[in-house]
């Protein structure tokens, strides 16, 4: 007998098939969504957040149906959910569990600290290469100063 | 298109350098050819250094090139408000290669992003100098035949200094000990110790310039500016400190030689000009040598 009061079974259904973002932190759910550009799209997505969870506090879970994501593009969101767990569902069963993993380069996600650094001049992309996973430190390809996990700031 | 430019000098090898200083040292012999003729370079200066500047156009001009540009960002449309992105844009339709000066940081990396023909960092804010650099290299290489195994003793302003950071990377190439000799607010940052103990290179930091000095190959002084300094009084304390007098040369190694990038306030004391250890005149002028080689070799022409 399934408890009914279990927030996931009330609030979140399942999907038939697509991906399940599990163990996002709450405050960087819709960091999230920003990043994967799932505010832009179509796809049917359900998302709950300030879930309570036994391991990470807050946490914030995201269905989306019919998108399976590439590594590099999951990778992304490593920085504001290191965390996350992917079930990958097809007929409405898990057929494949992932990890995301902070990447070697990061592009257009995070701005880099140095206030004298162009790209917070001038519309360039930013580019870092990452010299440190765990914590994350981060250095910008152009000014080439170091961006660490306090200062990280997503754009 | 990808063409090949000068911003940092972490994008050269160790084979690329020697190949720069090389070729350096051909132009010394040689300095005026006509391997430039019927090119023109760009010099944009978005902030003034005469120095660095016209160091430049007289390596261009040896070589019967051309020189068009500004001398600083008044003169020129970014007081209009163009972005660096139009600027280099419309100016690499007009020239072989472009020379930039800019106070912000990773503007030379953007521009080579952008330009179709190669660019050269003259300094990027308080980020890259590669040519100053190199040109140092080629300095410590023709005054002591080698780079391996020298102690370089660098002097002043180790916090901010652009030219101490970068040297310290490009000597780290080869088996080189230092000396850091600075005062408190403006020692050597750890990242750049940190870097050295990796390598397992020697460093030794001291407030004490006669303590380390007898030991120097090449000491690199630089200018202790009072604007570093949160505490006025602080920076009275120490601004004499940190100035090499004609005295304290008397028992240093024969072939030892001073360095200063230039502009010179009161580091180095003017008696100190005539000893035949004060190299620093004759380092500007490796410079225009230096910026030949690194010019034709970015363009492949040597």
């Amino acid at each position: 007998m399934k408890n009914i009061n279990d927030p996931k079974q009330l609030l979140v259904s399942a999907i038939e098939s697509g991906t399940v973002i599990d163990h996002i932190p709450a405050s960087t759910l819709f960091k999230v969504i920003k990043i994967l550009g799932l505010d832009k799209i179509r796809n049917q997505i359900t998302f709950g957040t300030n879930l309570d969870s036994k391991t990470d506090g807050k946490k914030a879970i995201i269905k989306i149906a019919g998108i399976f994501f590439e590594d590099d593009d999951i990778n992304r969101i490593a920085l504001v959910a290191p965390n996350a767990k992917l079930n990958i569902i097809r007929d409405y069963k898990v057929i494949e569990k992932r990890v995301v993993e902070v990447p070697d380069t990061i592009t257009a996600i995070a701005k880099c600290m140095n206030p004298k650094c162009i790209t917070n001049f001038e519309k360039v992309t930013t580019r870092f290469r990452v010299i440190s996973k765990k914590p994350v430190a981060l250095k910008c390809q152009y000014c080439e100063k170091i961006t660490d996990q306090e200062r990280l700031e997503i754009i | 298109m990808k063409t090949k430019s000068l911003v940092s000098i972490d994008d050269l090898s160790t084979e690329e350098i020697t190949k720069i200083l090389k070729l350096a040292a051909e132009f010394e012999e040689n300095p005026i050819q006509d391997i430039l003729h019927g090119k023109v370079v760009a010099t944009l200066f978005f902030e003034p250094s005469t120095r660095t500047r016209l160091s430049f156009e007289s390596a261009v001009n040896k070589l019967e090139g051309r020189v068009i540009g500004f001398t600083d960002s008044s003169s020129s449309s970014v007081t209009k408000g163009e972005t660096l992105n139009d600027t280099i844009r419309t100016v690499n339709n007009y020239v072989d290669l472009i020379v930039m000066r800019h106070p912000i940081e990773g503007s030379a990396r953007y521009a080579s992003e952008i330009s179709a023909v190669p660019v050269i960092n003259a300094g990027d804010g308080a980020n890259q100098h590669p040519t100053q650099t190199l040109l140092d290299l080629y300095s410590i290489l023709k005054t002591q035949g080698t780079l391996d195994n020298l102690n370089i003793c660098m002097v002043g302003d180790l916090k901010y200094g652009r030219t101490v950071h970068s040297l310290l990377m490009a000597m780290s190439r080869w088996k080189t000990s230092f000396n850091f000799v600075a005062p408190e607010e403006l020692k050597m940052p750890d990242e750049y110790k940190l870097y050295l103990r990796n390598l397992g290179l020697d460093y030794y930091e001291t407030a004490d310039l006669n303590e380390v000095i007898n030991m120097a190959d090449i000491i690199y002084m630089t200018r202790v500016q009072r604007e570093r300094f949160s505490d006025p009084m602080e920076y009275e304390k120490v601004k004499n400190a940190y100035v090499l007098h004609y005295h304290m040369l008397a028992d240093t190694k024969p072939g030892m030689k001073i360095l200063h990038p230039l502009p010179r306030v009161n580091e180095i004391s003017t008696d100190v000009d005539s000893n035949t250890k004060a190299y620093y005149f004759e380092q500007a002028l490796n410079g225009v040598y230096t910026r030949q080689a690194i010019i034709c070799s970015l363009l492949g022409l040597k």
